[in-house]
């Protein structure tokens, strides 16, 4: 399969990249890894004019704990973020994310940014980030913007990035001590989408109650679901058993799948619920509780 | 559409070419250089036939644009052999009878290449995730993690 003709373009700084986009807009779609815009355009679901292609933009690969964020930048390798210490050490939950997402080889070359800007609801980060309360710069003519992760997603295939915006870096606050977050993802073989997964992302306070919760999930609706009604009713409770199966069971209430080859809605809503449980109480682990 | 000249390293050596922006790196390799050993087997980021070195990291070559190689490094399977000596992986491969139909032998090398270099004595486990990304339909890859310790074991 061969993608329809468009013309390329290798922007070496990050100001001419945008300048591309202003001149082209809605012509125009960034490159960034690649891995899911060109299998989009190679079965001809997608054409566009103008390819931007921002790897030869330098600046744009780190991950680093700075004023009291970890900051990705937007064209980080998921195979880079997979074997960062930091990442590893401190971050589980976004260890357990990377590790699922596609291949080993297509980790290779796709990019956290492009995981979110790609604005599918059946990619892995976006859930991740979600839990974890991100926010995400992007970059335009104008400067910088800053987006919270729960504004940027607006549909299918759709972000509050504008048409001349480049995702240029995800920031996560650095949880306080006794945090723990997880991960699980449910998928038929390596590299499908999930047929459900769940992030969770939790503090706890001095005697054990739930300070903060970010739960969200995959591929559960037109865009990434935030469990909006189990955070609410796990705040300031006891993670015990009895909590952690109502508010996976709301979380399963929150979420909207529809039927495909991987299950029907509702082994899709049952599977939610199951990986919301294991992932509240694998944070809960690692976050130093019960 | 517009054309770029492009210069891209091939198993070491130097190849210019003018391709077309929609050109995909595994064309250029197979149909432009003409080497076949690169094979294309799903064409939709699944299946890993097509899998070549980049600047020495495993890739699907069906998911990347020729251009984007442009003054990079690819390494494909006809770089394995050295004067005419099978390498390692080939000999394991072979030894334990790691293939059948052969489809997917190109891009299990070139995973297996990999991982060798960044990893001198990998477990079976650390093997399988590594060729996770790679279909094989015909061995249930018990042979190929095998030709890849055989190599593992003949490098060291």
């Amino acid at each position: 399969m061969i993608p329809a003709s468009f013309d390329y373009h290798a922007p070496k700084t990050l100001s001419e990249a945008v300048g591309l986009l202003e001149r082209y807009r809605d012509e125009a779609k960034v490159l960034s890894g690649g891995q899911s815009l060109l299998p989009l355009l190679k079965l001809r679901l997608g054409q566009v004019a103008h390819v931007v292609d921002i790897g030869r933009v330098p600046g744009l690969e780190y991950i680093k704990e700075e004023g009291g964020f970890l900051k990705i930048g937007g064209r980080t390798r998921e195979s880079t973020l997979e074997r960062s210490e930091l990442i590893r050490s401190k971050y589980p939950i976004l260890a357990d994310t990377t590790a699922v997402i596609a291949d080993p080889l297509v980790r290779n070359l796709a990019t956290v940014g492009g995981n979110l800007a790609h604005g599918d609801p059946a990619n892995d980060h976006p859930a991740t980030m979600l839990a974890l309360g991100a926010e995400v710069v992007a970059t335009g003519p104008k400067g910088e913007r800053t987006i919270p992760i729960e504004k940027f997603f607006i549909g299918l295939f759709t972000t509050a990035l504008a048409p001349d915006e480049i995702l240029t870096e995800i920031k996560i606050p650095i949880p306080p001590p006794r945090s723990g977050g997880a991960y699980l993802k449910l998928e038929r073989k390596v590299g499908d989408f999930a047929t459900a997964a769940s992030a969770a992302q939790l503090t706890l306070g001095k005697n054990g109650e739930v300070e903060r919760v970010g739960l969200a999930l995959t591929n559960a609706g037109p865009k990434p679901v935030k469990a909006n009604q189990a955070e609410r009713y796990l705040k300031g409770k006891q993670l015990d058993d009895k909590a952690i199966a109502e508010a996976a069971r709301l979380a399963s209430q929150d979420c909207d799948p529809t039927a495909d080859r991987r299950g029907s809605v509702e082994y899709k809503r049952e599977m939610a619920r199951v990986l919301s449980t294991r992932a509240l109480k694998k944070a809960a682990q690692r976050a130093g509780g019960q | 559409m517009a054309k770029h000249k492009i210069g891209v390293s091939v198993n070491g050596t130097g190849c210019e070419a003018e391709v077309e922006s929609r050109l995909l790196l595994v064309h250029f390799i197979r149909d432009m250089l003409r080497l076949t050993g690169t094979h294309i087997g799903c064409d939709t980021t699944h299946c890993g036939a097509c899998t070549v070195l980049l600047d020495g990291e495993p890739v699907k070559s069906c998911t990347v644009l020729a251009v984007q190689a442009d003054g990079r490094e690819v390494m494909t399977v006809e770089g394995l052999e050295q004067n005419g000596q099978l390498h390692p992986l080939q000999e394991g491969f072979w030894e334990k009878h790691g293939l059948q139909c052969g489809y997917c032998t190109p891009g299990m090398m070139m995973t297996g290449y990999a991982l060798l270099k960044s990893n001198a004595k990998p477990s079976e486990e650390e093997i399988r995730k590594a060729i996770s990304g790679n279909l094989c339909r015909c061995t249930g890859y018990v042979n190929i993690v095998k030709a890849v310790q055989h190599a593992a074991a003949r490098l060291r």
